[in-house]
């Protein structure tokens, strides 16, 4: 019997879900023994074209990493569709629109002009930007389009699974393996992750009070931090109560706070959402300014708790306000 | 000027209200038993308490249509659960400023505190929220223009896949 064949592509990521292929180690060779990689841009030379020779559905598998922000990963996400029977979203861009998901705050032209005007590496004066079209002797060229608002993959694709993390965890990913190649998989939808909170299985969490009252919250580089003591208790933003369990809190050991990169648990629709309610709820205090002064602690809720869900959240991005809204 | 800055008379705000069961929603009741008039704008929710309104609600009802989220509570002191509108408040500060980040208007969604027997509060908080959302249009988030404007530049691809939703 020929082996499975399996394809693996990026997107809009910044290469941390390939390492984290690459960080199976000796287990890499179980898969390569036990599937046929056939495309893997990062590590094997394939090309679309190798793609497009495929059989519809001769995929067993694709996994694919990364948010979708331009028409080219439009169009490979497509193609990769239809010669998949599953398609797996792979780490937090994927399935949430992740860290590259934060342009949603602002849209196209600020990111253009971010990126070919204002960076200080910029030759001086050099202004030149791509564009979309250009028409040289040998005819015309084109190059992909920049989207306004970054998607996840399940909103440009249907998606068969999720593995989720930034990057997703080894252990994860080796289940996920297992479940594909033993036909053991879930109902189609399932994050391949435990459906319970990380406070759960979190080393810290005898210290957590059933009732948290926060004083202040602080940020973690500015603060001597406790190594021992639940991370919320001490009024870091640990989001560890609204963050999925499965990546075994390498964040809360190497004494840093859960900033939430596993997602939501089946129970939540919009991450952000849940874990403004949760963190908010802390706040050591009934007296209404008293509450701002503590949560002014918060200096950035957008990008603290959208930091890898924006583009899942139930607004997906920011909006223009209009003319007597707007100050 | 583009579509959801317009307001024509036409314009009816759609204002979804989650009010507690045993203050602002009693006092809805009342106002409605005294036959206070006020803005026929505003679709009641009852909850039980404020502290039981997650923030996932408000989005939702914004997603989906709504111009306007009013929440309704017992006064401070008063909650039927003791803490739950501290809850309530605690949450609406911090969303309040996250909203603002995403760009919807802050008259928006309010919180207010009304006991069972303020009909006439309801009936003065109705009409100014209904007015305040009328004077800001409609939100139809997916019809809104990019933060900030866009000044040129090919936007159809992003609109072959939804526009900018
Ligand atoms: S809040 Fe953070 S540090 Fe505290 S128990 Fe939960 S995961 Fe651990
Ligand atoms: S502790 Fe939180 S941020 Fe760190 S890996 Fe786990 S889920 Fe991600
Ligand atoms: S019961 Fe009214 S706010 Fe809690």
């Amino acid at each position: 019997m020929s082996k499975p064949k399996v394809g693996l592509y990026w997107c809009a990521a910044c290469g941390g879900c390939e390492e984290a292929v690459v960080d199976l180690a000796e287990g890499i060779l179980d898969v390569v023994a036990a599937v046929d990689i056939v495309f893997w841009p990062v590590a094997l030379d394939f090309k679309r074209s190798d793609v497009e020779a495929l059989a519809d559905g001769e995929l067993a598998v694709c996994f694919i990493n990364g948010a979708i922000r331009s028409s080219e990963q439009c169009e490979m996400v497509e193609l990769l569709r239809r010669k998949a029977q599953a398609v797996i979203a792979f780490g937090s861009c994927a399935q949430l629109g992740g860290i590259p998901g934060l342009a949603n705050v602002t849209n196209r032209r600020s990111v253009m002009d971010e990126a070919y005007k204002n960076v200080p590496s910029l030759e001086k004066g050099n202004t030149v930007e791509p564009i979309t079209e250009s028409t040289v002797p040998e005819g015309k060229l084109e190059l992909p389009t920049l989207w306004e608002t970054v998607k996840t993959l399940d909103q440009v694709i249907d998606v068969d699974y999720y593995l989720p993390g930034c990057p997703p965890p080894v252990e994860l990913i080796k289940n996920a393996l297992q479940a594909i190649l033993t036909g053991q998989l879930p109902p189609k939808g399932t994050v391949l992750a435990p459906d319970i909170a990380l406070c759960e299985h979190c080393d810290r969490r005898e210290s957590k009070p059933d009732k948290l009252s926060v004083k202040e919250f602080k940020r973690a580089h500015l603060t001597q931090i406790d190594p021992k003591e639940c991370l919320l208790a001490q009024g870091l933003l640990c989001l560890g109560p609204v963050t999925r369990d499965g990546c075994g809190t390498p964040c809360i050991k190497a004494n840093m706070p859960c900033t939430g990169c596993l997602g939501p648990t089946s129970h939540v629709q919009d991450y952000g959402a849940k874990a403004l309610s949760a963190i908010a709820s802390t706040a050591g205090s009934n007296d209404e300014k008293e509450m701002e002064t503590i949560l002014g602690g918060i200096v950035d809720p957008v990008g603290t708790f959208y930091r890898y869900s924006l583009p899942a959240s139930l607004l997906h991005r920011r909006y223009q306000p209009t003319v007597e809204g707007g100050k | 000027m583009s579509e959801n800055t317009q307001k024509s008379d036409s314009f009816e705000p759609r204002i979804v209200a989650f009010f507690c069961n045993w203050c602002t929603y009693t006092a809805a009741d009342l106002a409605g038993t005294a036959r206070m008039t006020y803005a026929p704008n505003v679709r009641v929710v009852r909850i039980m308490c404020s502290g039981r309104l997650d923030p996932q609600f408000i989005l939702a009802a914004l997603r989906d249509g709504a111009d306007g989220v009013l929440i309704g509570g017992c006064h401070p002191g008063d909650c039927h659960y003791q803490e739950g509108n501290y809850k309530a408040l605690r949450r609406f500060i911090l969303l309040k400023r996250m909203l603002a980040s995403l760009g919807i208007e802050e008259g928006r969604v309010r919180l207010e505190w009304i006991a069972a027997s303020e009909g006439e509060k309801v009936q003065r908080v109705i009409n100014e929220m209904t007015e305040t959302v009328r004077r800001l249009g409609p939100l139809r988030l997916e019809q809104r223009q990019m933060i900030p404007a866009e000044a040129h530049g090919s936007a159809h691809a992003a609109a072959a896949h939804g526009g900018n939703v």
